[in-house]
């Protein structure tokens, strides 16, 4: 039924860089935008990972911004720094370029994401080869014209185009079959980022029952070129550290627990009806006349710490949010140990990114990339994928909203958000038109692509929570409870997910 | 390389029904119907405008008279705290040496209507006197916003209606042409960076002239004239199109059974508007007489910087300002401007079509651009407009056109601080402008339709050989390739301190004038082709 393109084929690496020319143009004109404070994190990681030597790199403290990613995120910056000594020896000092913000400094670091975008693009492109024409452009327009990248990456600034660019690698070619290069890929993928870990037992599950079976001596033997592959990728970036000694400080940097549960804005997961929930029982135990004291450290101020934010529910730890996310976790592992296959995997990944971010410490609402990039995959398999998919982008791409708080931007965004939602509607209704062949004569369910009243009214409650947001709240209440219109997004959007992940996990365990 | 496009082409017609389009990377979008990718490309084209809004605009941060941006925001303050009558006229509370009105009414009625909307959220950035060179976050943004939304109220519903009616009306089959002519229109990167980038409201005269001239097309030439005359009273530059217009229209009525009649609907139509427009200063003779002085503001000399029009470039060699005085300089340009005119207009007086008056709109302006008065390099734009809606009948030449026409604002853009959007903007408009499977990445398709119409004229043919060998091309757009660098990188000797600007003008206008020669023989061979078909048609 699919036409099958020639795999490679010149056309489609023409139309691919077509689609990726139209995003770069916008993102080139996005330069003067407003960018977070991660600008100057990444400015003075390229000034430690230049102007020191390796030893000193996780010690310094010249900025508050310490590094705290892993290392091989460090060796990145420090190659790019080469190029930014060249451009302006003033980005790179370590104590000249501390919130330097001229352009030279700006355009560096905005040019070298787009540039690094290119990594991005050939994970697309590895990943999609074998779909027919139509799928393939699909799942370009939701990768490579992703609103979320486009604010998380080149407005609120991180590199993440090309993190996911070695996920997707990793992804295809574990679904293609090459486990042990997917596995190295992933290992990779780990020593760029930590955050990536939480599909760490997934894989791991999945390459220890796909890649080493075949009996206890192949098995075994297959085991251990994978552990040389990782243990290898692992030495390559945390080796010259060991040597030094310096591996807990390292990892004391990389893991900073004292940042609290929530972040300053509540990333819309579980934690948000927790929080919700302790303050609701609060209020009534008040109103019944208990003396219930205020906690220390209150969500809403933006304030985190160490000292319990809960009035009345127990304290969360960061082990409880560990366990937590291995037992959302654990009926995909379970799957997966069952029947390792390789067309589930990227969805398991996304599964298991889900629960990070439903249930993780001190989660940050950037993460819902994690969940809507891999997904972006199998959106075109099938119209109840395609269904999920459209609400779970919009929410997803709708949570981060916030990060964008200024009237310069507020346009871009919901201009964003809103072609990105029309151009998924008609993507699916080409890829699930209304009058299919027949097939939906015979069969009583209907075929083609379109949204439930439930979904419709969701979608519809986004932009009323919005326009309250933005519009009615500062008209009605002025400046009294300033933090409800983002409590109201990551409720909001908390729902969505919340959705999401349970649909996620029937669809996983009902696949077979 | 090439046969393997051609074999391609091939295959391509063979299974047409199952893969023809699939090599087009929107054609999922196309497939749904014109009207999605109607509505994707303008929320695109947008987006893209609030991009460019972010960039620095011009004159910004340079007092005391900052630039076009001062201008605009001075008369919505002059507007919104004066009475009308006293816009156009120099007083204790209208300095008109300090961005005096020099604009029509309608533009004053547009400044009331902005200053009224700033006004509500920001009422520093209007107040009288006190708000010059007022400069603000939240101000910056209103302004802003105040252009977008011109720009989606007038210009995209004109865009898009003429790209509709152009379609249908000329039947040129394929969704994917007609949604790559509408991004053609909305996507023009001069229009936006002079708008979005520079301040302007340009979108606003062109928008009326589009509307203007999608109801030329429709027949409704009564509604056409009275927004062509609503366009002409918003900046009387719309007057480049006046002759097309004018003659367009009289041909149609001369073929009419009593044209006498419909010259006088036709003329009354447009005293109406004039009238209705010019209320305010109707009451005398002094007063309507302040405002047309303001209009025409002779004593700034018959060019102005580095314009790649006849005059500027000529007084490389005759220095015209010295010999001559402004009076008799504005009868040169006036007769030059009006027998450049003359044949497109006679051609359309004597067989208007609907294809014609598209060129004849073309010609005008650009005879306008290249000898009329007071000329500015932002004046490009106008040319541009009909090239623009003829863009799949000259696919090249508009690519050609539009890079010489950025060519000749780069100085402009220079100064503005406009380069990052635009390169951003030049490469978008070749990335769509070249999309795969698209018109523009088919031009031989079009190299085959020239063939067919080299057969009409021998003129025709040499000056097609001339414009667009493909030596003299490539040749050419090497040398303003190497132009931009040394523009951007390198400082001119102390000596010529203008060298590099001489040199793009010099460039640009001996392209212009290439484009008025070969636009003009064209549309003569368009009414040759006419009538040549209506004398078979007569004979059968």
């Amino acid at each position: 039924m699919e036409l099958r393109e020639s795999p490679r084929s010149p056309a489609g690496v023409k139309q691919l860089f077509w689609f990726f020319g139209i995003a770069t143009t916008v993102k080139l004109l996005l330069i003067p935008a407003y960018h977070s404070t991660d600008l100057e994190v990444h400015r003075h990681w390229l000034a430690i990972a230049h102007s020191l030597p390796l030893s000193q790199w996780y010690y310094d403290e010249t900025s508050e911004w310490t590094l705290d990613y892993p290392p091989f995120f460090a060796y990145f910056e420090r190659f790019l720094s080469i190029f930014a000594n060249l451009i302006d020896p003033r980005i790179v000092h370590l104590h000249h370029g501390l919130n330097y913000k001229a352009d030279s400094a700006i355009y560096f670091q905005r040019i070298s994401v787009i540039i690094s975008d290119l990594f991005l693009l050939y994970g697309v492109h590895i990943s999609t080869r074998n779909l027919a024409s139509l799928k393939r452009y699909l799942v370009w327009v939701f990768v490579i014209w992703s609103p979320g990248l486009l604010i998380v990456d080149h407005l609120h600034f991180q590199y993440n185009g090309f993190l996911f660019g070695w996920l997707l690698l990793s992804i295809s070619f574990i679904a293609q079959g090459r486990d042990l290069m997917g596995g190295f890929l992933f290992a990779v993928l780990l020593c760029f980022k930590h955050l990536f870990a939480v599909a760490a037992p997934v894989y791991f599950v999945y390459l220890l029952r796909h890649y080493c079976r075949g009996g206890l001596v192949r098995g075994f033997a297959r085991l251990s070129v994978l552990g040389a592959v990782v243990v290898a990728v692992f030495a390559a970036a945390y080796g010259p550290f060991v040597y030094y000694g310096q591996i807990q400080q390292v990892i004391r940097r990389m893991f900073p627990f004292g940042r609290g549960l929530c972040h300053a804005y509540w990333a819309p997961n579980f934690w948000v009806f927790y929080i919700m929930l302790d303050k609701g029982i609060a209020f009534l135990l008040r109103k019944f006349g208990f003396n219930i004291p205020a906690p220390v450290a209150s969500f809403t101020g933006g304030l985190v710490g160490d000292a319990s934010p809960f009035a009345v529910l127990p304290q969360i730890t960061p082990m409880t949010t560990f366990i937590m996310v291995l037992l959302a976790l654990s009926p995909c592992l379970f799957k997966t140990w069952r029947d390792p296959r390789p067309r589930l995997i990227a969805r398991s990944v996304a599964y298991a990114y889900t629960c990070g971010f439903l249930f993780g410490w001190h989660v940050h609402e950037k993460a819902s990339l994690h969940i809507s990039i891999p997904l972006a995959l199998v959106a075109v398999e099938s119209l109840e994928d395609a269904k999920h998919f459209f609400l779970l982008s919009v929410v997803s791409c709708y949570s981060l909203f916030p990060l964008l708080f200024e009237a310069q931007e507020y346009p871009i965004k919901v201009l964003l958000l809103l072609l990105h939602t029309i151009l998924m509607w008609f993507c699916f209704c080409t890829l699930f038109p209304k009058n299919s062949k027949g097939s939906s004569r015979t069969s009583a369910v209907e075929q083609w692509f379109k949204l439930g009243w439930v979904a419709k009214s969701y979608l519809l409650g986004v932009v009323v929570v919005e326009i309250w947001g933005q519009f009615l709240h500062p008209y009605l209440l002025g400046d009294k409870l300033p933090f409800l219109p983002l409590m109201l997004i990551s409720m909001y959007c908390a729902i969505g997910i919340l959705y999401s992940w349970i649909w996620q996990l029937k669809r996983i365990i009902m696949l077979s | 390389m090439k046969k393997k496009g051609e074999m391609k082409k091939v295959k391509k017609v063979k299974d047409k029904v199952h893969d023809g389009e699939h090599d087009d990377p929107w054609w999922w979008l196309i497939l749904n119907g014109i009207k999605p990718s109607f509505l994707c490309i303008s929320i695109f084209a947008l987006l893209v405008r609030f991009a460019v809004g972010l960039h620095p605009y011009s004159g910004a941060n340079t007092p005391p008279k900052f630039g076009d941006y001062e201008a605009q925001r001075h008369w919505m303050e002059i507007t919104l705290n004066l009475p009308p009558k006293d816009w156009y006229r120099n007083s204790s509370v209208n300095d008109l040496s300090y961005w005096g009105l020099d604009y029509p009414p309608l533009t004053a009625y547009q400044s009331y209507i902005h200053g009224v909307f700033l006004k509500t959220f920001d009422p520093d950035s209007v107040a009288l006197f006190t708000s010059r060179g007022y400069e603000s976050y939240i101000g910056n943004l209103l302004m802003r916003w105040t252009v977008l939304s011109s720009d989606v109220l007038i210009f995209f519903p004109a865009a898009l209606y003429f790209v509709f009616l152009y379609s249908i009306r000329l039947g040129t089959g394929r969704n994917s042409d007609v949604a790559w002519h509408i991004s053609m229109v909305l996507l023009n990167p001069c229009l936006i960076l002079i708008d979005h980038g520079h301040f302007q409201y340009n979108c606003i005269s062109l928008g009326l002239t589009m509307a203007a001239i999608a109801a030329a097309l429709s027949q409704k030439d009564l509604v056409a004239s009275v927004l062509y005359c609503l366009a002409l009273n918003h900046k009387q530059m719309s007057a480049y199109f006046a002759p097309a217009f004018f003659s367009y229209l009289l041909g149609k009525c001369l073929k009419n059974k009593n044209p006498l009649v419909e010259v006088t609907k036709l003329g009354l139509m447009v005293i109406g508007t004039f009238a209705v427009v010019w209320w305010p200063y109707l009451q005398s003779k002094e007063a309507a007489l302040a405002v047309l002085s303001r209009l025409a503001p002779f004593e700034r000399g018959i060019y102005e910087d580095y314009v790649a029009n006849f005059w500027c470039t000529s007084s490389v060699l005759v220095k015209w300002k010295k010999l001559y005085t402004t009076q008799s300089l504005r009868i040169f340009s006036l007769t030059a401007t009006l027998l450049t005119c003359l044949p497109s207009m006679v051609q359309q007086v004597h067989a208007p079509s609907s294809k014609g008056f598209l060129y004849a709109l073309l010609n005008s302006s650009f005879s306008f651009y290249l000898f009329s008065y007071q000329v500015h390099e932002k004046s490009i734009l106008l040319p541009l407009l009909p090239l623009t809606l003829l863009a799949l009948e000259e696919r090249r030449l508009l690519l050609w056109l539009t890079h010489f026409a950025m060519f000749s604002l780069l100085p402009l853009l220079h100064r503005d601080k406009l380069i990052l959007p635009y390169m951003a903007l030049y490469s978008l408009f070749i990335v769509v402008y070249f999309a795969p499977g698209g018109p523009g990445g088919r031009c031989n398709e079009s190299k085959t339709l020239d063939h067919s119409q080299k057969k009409t004229g021998r003129g025709m043919e040499f000056i097609s050989f001339i414009t667009f060998h493909p030596l003299l091309m490539g040749f050419l757009g090497l040398c303003s390739l190497i132009l931009h660098v040394i523009y951007l990188t390198m400082h001119p000797p102390n000596s010529y301190p203008f060298l590099f600007e001489a040199v793009i003008m010099l460039i640009c206008f001996s392209q212009f004038v290439l484009f008025t020669l070969y636009f003009n023989s064209k549309q003569w061979m368009l009414s040759k082709h006419l009538t040549s078909k209506d004398n078979q048609k007569k004979l059968i």
